[in-house]
C-alpha cells in the first residue's frame, strides 16, 4: 500500500449521514476478483440515473470539485456490509482522505488496510467545513504526522489515531509481513490450546 | 472479578499485547465465501504465502449463485466468481462446500447448522452478518477482504479492544411478536450507531426465551445496530441445539466441551461499559418504512412526520428516505402496498421462520398483485422444509420455491426487485437500491412478510392469527 502523509486539496462535500457501503459501491460491481478498477462506480446510483446520465444535483458531478482528494460527510460514514470494495472504489476513485464525526468499525478498519485515511472530527467542526464547502472550493491541508486538518482560513483541527495505524499509513507497511515477526507468539499459542484439549 | 463473556473469550485468545497496539488475537474460525476472497487469495498467490491453517476454515457459495436452473450459472462474471472459489479451495486445502455438496448455504446458516459454531470460538468471515454465529456465545465479526487474507496466512487478527454494552430486554413478548421485532425495535429506538465500537451481550428473560434459530436473528442485526458484534451467553438451549451436529465432539468429549461453553457464561455482577434497556411488552410486529434499519415502526403506527424530529440532520434524513421510498409522512403503514415479498437470508431462512410463515399462509393464496419468493437458507432447511411439507403449503399459496443462498437479500443474482416496486422482505437491509437499482425494501418478519403476501400491503398479523385461530 502507497504511504501517505500530507494531503492538500480542495474537499468533496457529501452532506449525508449514515452513508452505507451499499451506496458507497453497489452490489452488482462485487462480481470482480481484482482490487482495483472500482472507481468508476463509486455512488454509482446517486451519480447516474437509471438511463446512466449524470445527475447534475450530486457532488460528484460537481466540475468545481473534480480533483478533490478529501471527501466529507456526517456521522456513521461507511455503516452496512463490510465490502472492502468500498474504501478500494473511494481510493480508487481519487480520494485519499475521508473526513467525518464517525464511522462504522469494519469500514475504518478497511481503510487503514489499504492507505486511505479515515479522519475523525468533533461533530461542530465537521459541520463547520461542509458548510464553507458547500458553497464555494474551500481547501484543508491534511497533516497525518502532526495529526492535524489545516483549513484555508487557518482554523487548525487536530484528530486522534490508533498509533499502530499511524505509523502503518504513514510508511505503507504490510501488516501481514508485520505480523510474521510474531510467528513464535502464534505458535506458542496453539501449543498451549493443543495442550488444553 | 466477575467478567463478561465478552471479556473472557476476549482475553482467552489474546496472542500478544503491548500497550500502544491492538491486540493480537487468534482466529478459531474463519468461513469464507465467493465475493469477499478472490481478491485475498491472489494476495497469497502474488507473495508466495500459504494458508496457515486450512483445518479451521470452512467455505460455501451463496451470495451470487442463482437459485433456479442450478446448476448453470448464466452470468458470466457470477460464474467466474464460483470457479475461482473453487480453484483457491482445491489449491491451498480449504474445506468447501460447493453448489452440488449437500452442507451448502447461506455462511451464516451453515455455520450453525453444521456445529462449527460453538461457544467460547473467536469466528471471522468476509461478511458482516457474521454477528449471527453470536448467538453461540461466541465472539464473531466480519472483516474486510485485506483482514481475510491477514487471517489466512497468520491465523490472527490485530484488534482494538471493543468496549462492551448489555441490551437488555426485560419481560415477555407479546403474541405473534417475534425475534425479528425485538432486534428491529431496539434498533429504531437507540439508533444505528448506537453500538459503535462495542460488543454487544444482549440479556434478559426475553433472550432467554428465545430459541436458537430466535437467537441468531437477534445477534445477525448487530451489525445494524452498528455494533462489532452481539453476543449471548451460552445455556442449556444452546447445548441442547449443539448435540449432535457434525462437527461437535461426542460423548465424553461432548460433556466435557459442554461444562467448557457453559463457564463462558457472563458471570453475576459483571460490568458493562454501557448498558441500555428495553422491555418485550413494549414490542408489537414491526415494519420498516425508510432506507436505513432505524427507519421503522410498530404496524399499528404510520409514517412519521418531520415534526416528530428535532434536528435538522434527521429531518432531512427523513425527507431522502421517503422520496426514495415513496411514501408520506403520516401514512398508515397498514395502507402501505407491496408487490413482492420475499422470505429468507441468513436473517430468517431457517427452517423455523419457514415454519412461522407457512402456518400465516396455509389455505390463502399470494394475492393477485404479489410475487412472491421462499429461498430456504440452506440445502438441509430446504430438505427438512420439504420432509415437512413446507414446500407444498408454499407452492399452494402460489409462492416459488427456490434453491438456497443469499438471493433477493443483497440482489447480486437473478433475484431482483423492479425499479420503483415494494419488497416485504425478511431480510436485514433496506438501503436504497439493496435488492435492485430503485427497488423499495421493507423489513419484517416471516409471519409479517407470509401476511403481506396474501394481502397485497402491510398487515398486522395479529389480526391474521386472530381470524384463523
Ligand atoms: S443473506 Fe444477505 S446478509 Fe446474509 S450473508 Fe447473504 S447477502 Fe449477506
Amino acid at each position: 500500500m502507497e504511504p501517505i502523509n500530507k494531503v492538500k486539496s480542495v474537499i468533496t462535500p457529501l452532506d449525508r449521514t449514515n452513508v452505507d457501503t451499499d451506496q458507497i459501491i453497489s452490489k452488482e460491481f462485487l462480481r470482480r476478483i481484482e482490487r482495483t478498477g472500482f472507481g468508476k462506480y463509486l455512488f454509482y446510483h446517486w451519480r447516474f440515473d437509471a438511463e446512466g446520465n449524470e445527475r447534475k444535483d450530486f457532488v460528484l458531478n460537481d466540475q468545481r470539485f473534480k480533483d478533490s482528494k478529501v471527501l466529507v460527510a456526517h456521522e456513521n460514514f461507511g455503516c452496512g456490509s463490510s465490502r472492502e470494495h468500498a474504501p478500494w472504489s473511494i481510493l480508487d476513485y481519487g480520494f485519499n482522505v475521508v473526513i467525518a464525526p464517525s464511522f462504522a468499525d469494519i469500514f475504518y478498519n478497511n481503510c487503514m488496510k489499504n492507505g486511505l485515511l479515515p479522519i475523525r472530527l468533533a461533530v461542530d467542526e465537521v459541520e463547520q467545513i461542509l458548510e464553507k464547502g458547500k458553497h464555494a472550493p474551500y481547501s484543508v491541508q491534511v497533516n497525518l504526522e502532526e495529526q492535524t486538518v489545516t483549513t484555508e482560513d487557518g482554523e487548525n483541527y487536530s484528530f486522534s489515531i490508533d498509533p499502530y495505524y499511524k505509523q502503518m499509513l504513514l510508511n505503507g507497511w504490510d501488516e501481514i509481513e508485520l505480523t510474521f515477526q510474531y510467528e513464535d507468539k502464534i505458535k506458542a499459542y496453539e501449543d498451549k490450546q493443543k495442550q488444553l484439549v | 472479578m466477575a467478567k463478561t463473556i465478552i471479556e473472557k473469550v476476549w482475553d482467552q485468545h489474546v496472542v500478544y499485547e503491548e500497550s500502544g497496539k491492538p491486540d493480537l488475537l487468534y482466529i478459531d474460525l474463519h468461513l469464507l465465501h465467493e465475493v469477499t476472497s478472490p481478491q485475498a487469495f491472489e494476495g497469497l498467490r502474488i507473495a508466495n504465502r500459504k494458508v496457515r491453517r486450512p483445518d479451521l476454515c470452512f467455505a460455501t457459495m451463496d451470495h451470487n449463485i442463482p437459485t433456479r436452473n442450478l446448476p448453470t450459472i448464466k452470468d458470466p462474471i457470477a460464474r467466474k466468481q464460483v470457479n475461482t472459489l473453487q480453484e483457491n479451495c482445491d489449491e491451498f486445502g480449504v474445506p468447501l462446500a460447493n453448489m452440488d455438496h449437500p452442507d451448502q448455504g447461506i455462511v451464516h446458516i451453515i455455520g450453525p447448522e453444521l456445529g462449527l459454531t460453538q461457544p467460547g470460538k473467536t469466528i471471522v468471515c468476509g461478511d458482516s452478518h457474521t454477528s449471527t454465529h453470536g448467538a453461540f456465545g461466541a465472539i464473531a465479526f466480519g472483516i474486510g477482504t485485506s483482514e481475510v487474507e491477514h487471517v489466512l496466512s497468520t491465523q490472527t487478527l490485530w484488534q482494538a479492544r471493543p468496549k462492551t454494552m448489555e441490551v437488555r430486554i426485560s419481560g415477555e413478548l407479546g403474541f405473534g411478536v417475534t425475534a425479528k421485532d425485538i432486534i428491529l425495535a431496539i434498533i429504531a429506538k437507540f439508533g444505528i450507531d448506537m453500538g459503535n465500537g462495542h460488543i454487544i451481550e444482549f440479556t434478559g428473560d426475553a433472550i432467554r426465551n428465545l430459541t436458537m434459530e430466535e437467537r441468531m436473528t437477534v445477534c445477525n442485526m448487530s451489525i445494524e445496530a452498528g455494533a462489532k458484534a452481539g453476543l449471548i451467553s451460552p445455556d442449556e438451549t444452546t447445548v441442547s441445539y449443539l448435540k449432535g451436529r457434525k462437527y461437535v465432539p461426542e460423548g465424553k468429549d461432548f460433556e466435557e466441551a459442554a461444562a467448557k461453553w457453559l463457564s463462558y457464561a457472563t458471570d453475576e455482577g459483571a460490568q458493562y461499559d454501557k448498558v441500555v434497556e428495553i422491555n418485550a411488552s413494549e414490542i408489537e410486529p414491526f415494519v420498516t418504512w425508510g432506507t436505513n434499519p432505524s427507519m421503522g415502526s410498530g404496524i399499528s403506527s404510520h409514517v412519521p412526520y418531520a415534526s416528530d424530529f428535532s434536528s435538522e440532520s434527521d429531518k432531512e434524513s427523513l425527507k431522502n428516505a421517503l422520496e426514495y421510498m415513496g411514501l408520506e409522512e403520516g401514512m398508515p403503514l397498514t395502507s402501505i402496498e407491496i408487490q413482492n415479498v420475499f422470505i429468507g437470508s441468513c436473517t430468517n431462512a431457517r427452517l423455523s421462520d419457514l415454519r412461522a410463515a407457512a402456518k400465516v399462509i396455509e389455505g390463502q393464496k399470494v394475492h393477485e398483485s404479489v410475487t412472491a419468493i421462499v429461498v430456504p437458507g440452506s440445502r438441509t432447511v430446504k430438505k427438512q422444509a420439504e420432509d415437512e411439507g413446507l414446500d407444498k403449503i408454499f407452492l399452494d399459496a402460489g409462492f416459488e420455491w427456490r434453491e438456497s443462498g443469499c438471493s433477493m437479500c443483497l440482489a447480486m443474482n437473478d433475484d431482483v426487485v423492479p425499479a420503483g416496486e415494494r419488497c416485504a422482505s425478511t431480510s436485514n437491509r433496506n438501503f436504497e437500491g439493496r435488492q435492485g437499482a430503485g427497488s423499495r425494501t421493507h423489513l419484517m418478519s416471516p409471519p409479517m412478510a407470509a401476511a403481506a403476501a396474501v394481502k397485497g400491503r402491510f398487515v398486522d398479523v395479529r389480526e391474521m392469527n386472530a381470524v384463523h385461530a
